[in-house]
């Protein structure tokens, strides 16, 4: 019984928080709503049996919507309402229906054609951890490497980008070393005005 | 589904919500006592005894304070965010043992709300979404000093998760579960076998992460009082910035209560006299927060940035390395 009702709750819940995200035309609402539909999600993992993976996404959701926020924070005035400019909305609507509906068969078709077994079903003697690493590092053991060399390229690429100027530091320098540096810049800087 | 065990589970979750709200409160005259002393003031002194009732006014004060919702902010967010970290504080505290099994009229009280096998991991994950609510307040508030904070919450997460979660590892993967129980029966051998011995640098990495996550002194960027004016609790007043404020003890608390567990032995072996050095471990780690306070200035942002990720995070992997390849040859060596 309270596994339905904690089902139906957090279901309800989810669809909710997704809706706002993608109704509002504000920006705050949208993450707000965002963040809190990704840890409602953990729950169904709860309800499942399989805590170590609920709490994975809980950990991986609220730092990855906080980087989101981070983003937010430097393009909107989050306290304000965005106008949307949108020329097309048929066109949209269109592709929007047109996507759902594949993802809908996708999920479904599975479950429809009665092909749902477990490949690698649940180990009871082994705790839900164990069980996890022995499937990733025992049968998907190259698909979680190639995952780690691509995050690792990812990573390189960051530092490679973002990291042009990282031996000096703007807050440790004098007025006079900043104005110095900027003149003798060729392009100018890029101004950060007010949006 | 036992009724027993529902109405147990209730009185317990009633039980550790009364006691770490009280504790809150008194955290607070704790910490202006214990700053009073170390600048040779006297502190609260005026409300009752040794100004022991000065939490009482302040409490009273906050109720009964007006609620302002200033102009311009986002409500709904503006409204959500204090609940959120004090919310979030009392739900991390459902995998933590907060005393050994004990046994009353023959009907055996286990003290965690939640004995899930991947406790620790819950307790960090859910303690991370606290500092959402600095952020979340930050960013409603019409304030530029809000948003700063906002900022500087985000950035600190980011970055001191990654201390946390590297530092953890290494203890984990010598004890090979994530149940705050399991970790605390590793050590119950006594003070020798302590996981801070073997594991001395993950314990320094944990501590100073610890002071990052509930957002203490060193690390009191989010809501620089002299700087930024309070950070995001500028626009709040009354009960909401008195949840930001239950929130961050309560956290404090809970974070005490993690390392001793995890890096101290926690209660031992479950006797009487290891559930009062439990306490005693974790009342020392509460006063170390008050003592790095009143001895320790402030950091500034990019400093807090360049020791996360060029000292501590290096550190932390070289950490992670060395345990288990000492961890792979010792198991070499056993067969």
């Amino acid at each position: 019984m309270f596994e339905a009702i904690a089902f139906y709750l957090f279901a309800a819940l989810t669809i909710g928080m997704f809706t706002i995200t993608v109704m509002t035309s504000q920006a705050l609402y949208a993450l707000t709503a965002m963040a809190a539909g990704m840890i409602f999600i953990s729950a169904f993992f709860f309800i499942l049996g399989a805590d170590f993976l609920g709490v994975i996404q809980i950990i991986v959701y609220t730092g990855a919507v906080m980087a989101l926020y981070a983003f937010g924070m430097m393009f909107f005035d989050t306290t304000r309402t965005l106008v949307e400019k949108r020329e097309n909305p048929r066109t949209i609507f269109l592709l929007g229906v047109i996507a759902a509906t594949l993802v809908v068969f996708i999920v479904i078709s599975p479950i429809i054609s009665t092909h749902l077994e477990a490949r690698y079903p649940i180990e009871a003697a082994l705790g839900n951890s164990q069980a996890i690493g022995l499937i990733l590092f025992t049968k998907f053991l190259v698909p979680f490497e190639v995952a780690a060399v691509m995050l690792l390229v990812a990573m390189i690429a960051g530092i490679v980008l973002a990291g042009k100027k990282m031996d000096k530091s703007l807050t440790l320098m004098a007025e006079e070393e900043i104005a110095l540096m900027s003149a003798a810049q060729t392009k100018p800087d890029s101004q950060e005005g007010a949006h | 589904m036992d009724v027993a065990f529902i109405i147990e589970t209730i009185v317990k979750i009633v039980v550790i919500l009364l006691v770490f709200s009280a504790l809150a409160g008194f955290g607070t005259y704790f910490e202006r006592k214990v700053l009073a002393f170390m600048q040779r003031r006297l502190g609260p002194m005026h409300v009752g005894p040794y100004g022991l009732l000065q939490v009482a006014a302040d409490g009273i004060k906050l109720f009964t304070k007006e609620d302002i919702i200033p102009q311009n902010v986002v409500k709904p967010i503006f409204k959500l965010a204090p609940v959120i970290t004090a919310a979030t504080a009392f739900m991390a505290a459902a995998a933590i043992p907060f005393w050994p099994e004990f046994t009353v009229f023959g009907y055996t009280v286990h003290p965690i709300v939640s004995d899930i096998n991947v406790g620790i991991l819950y307790v960090m994950a859910v303690m991370a979404i606290g500092l959402y609510g600095p952020l979340l307040g930050g960013m409603a508030s019409a304030n530029k000093f809000s948003l700063i904070s906002a900022a500087r919450s985000a950035a600190v997460f980011i970055s001191y998760e990654v201390i946390t979660g590297l530092a953890l590892l290494a203890p984990l993967m010598m004890v090979g579960s994530l149940s705050l129980i399991d970790i605390n029966n590793y050590q119950s051998a006594g003070i020798t076998h302590w996981i801070a011995w073997s594991q001395p640098v993950a314990f320094i990495l944990f501590w100073i992460a610890a002071f990052a996550e509930t957002g203490r002194t060193p690390f009191h960027l989010v809501a620089n009082d002299h700087e930024i004016i309070d950070g995001f609790g500028t626009e709040y007043s009354g009960m909401r910035w008195g949840l930001f404020f239950i929130g961050e003890y309560a956290n404090m608390f809970f974070i005490s209560f993690v390392m001793a567990i995890i890096f101290l032995g926690g209660y031992g072996d479950g006797s009487i006299a290891g559930a009062f050095q439990l306490l005693m471990k974790v009342a020392f780690f509460f006063f170390f927060f008050l003592w790095t306070r009143a001895a320790w200035p402030d950091i500034r942002p990019d400093q807090l940035m360049w020791l996360c990720w060029k000292v501590l995070m290096p550190i932390a992997v070289l950490n992670v390395v060395i345990t288990g390849a000492v961890i792979l040859f010792k198991l070499k060596g056993g067969m």
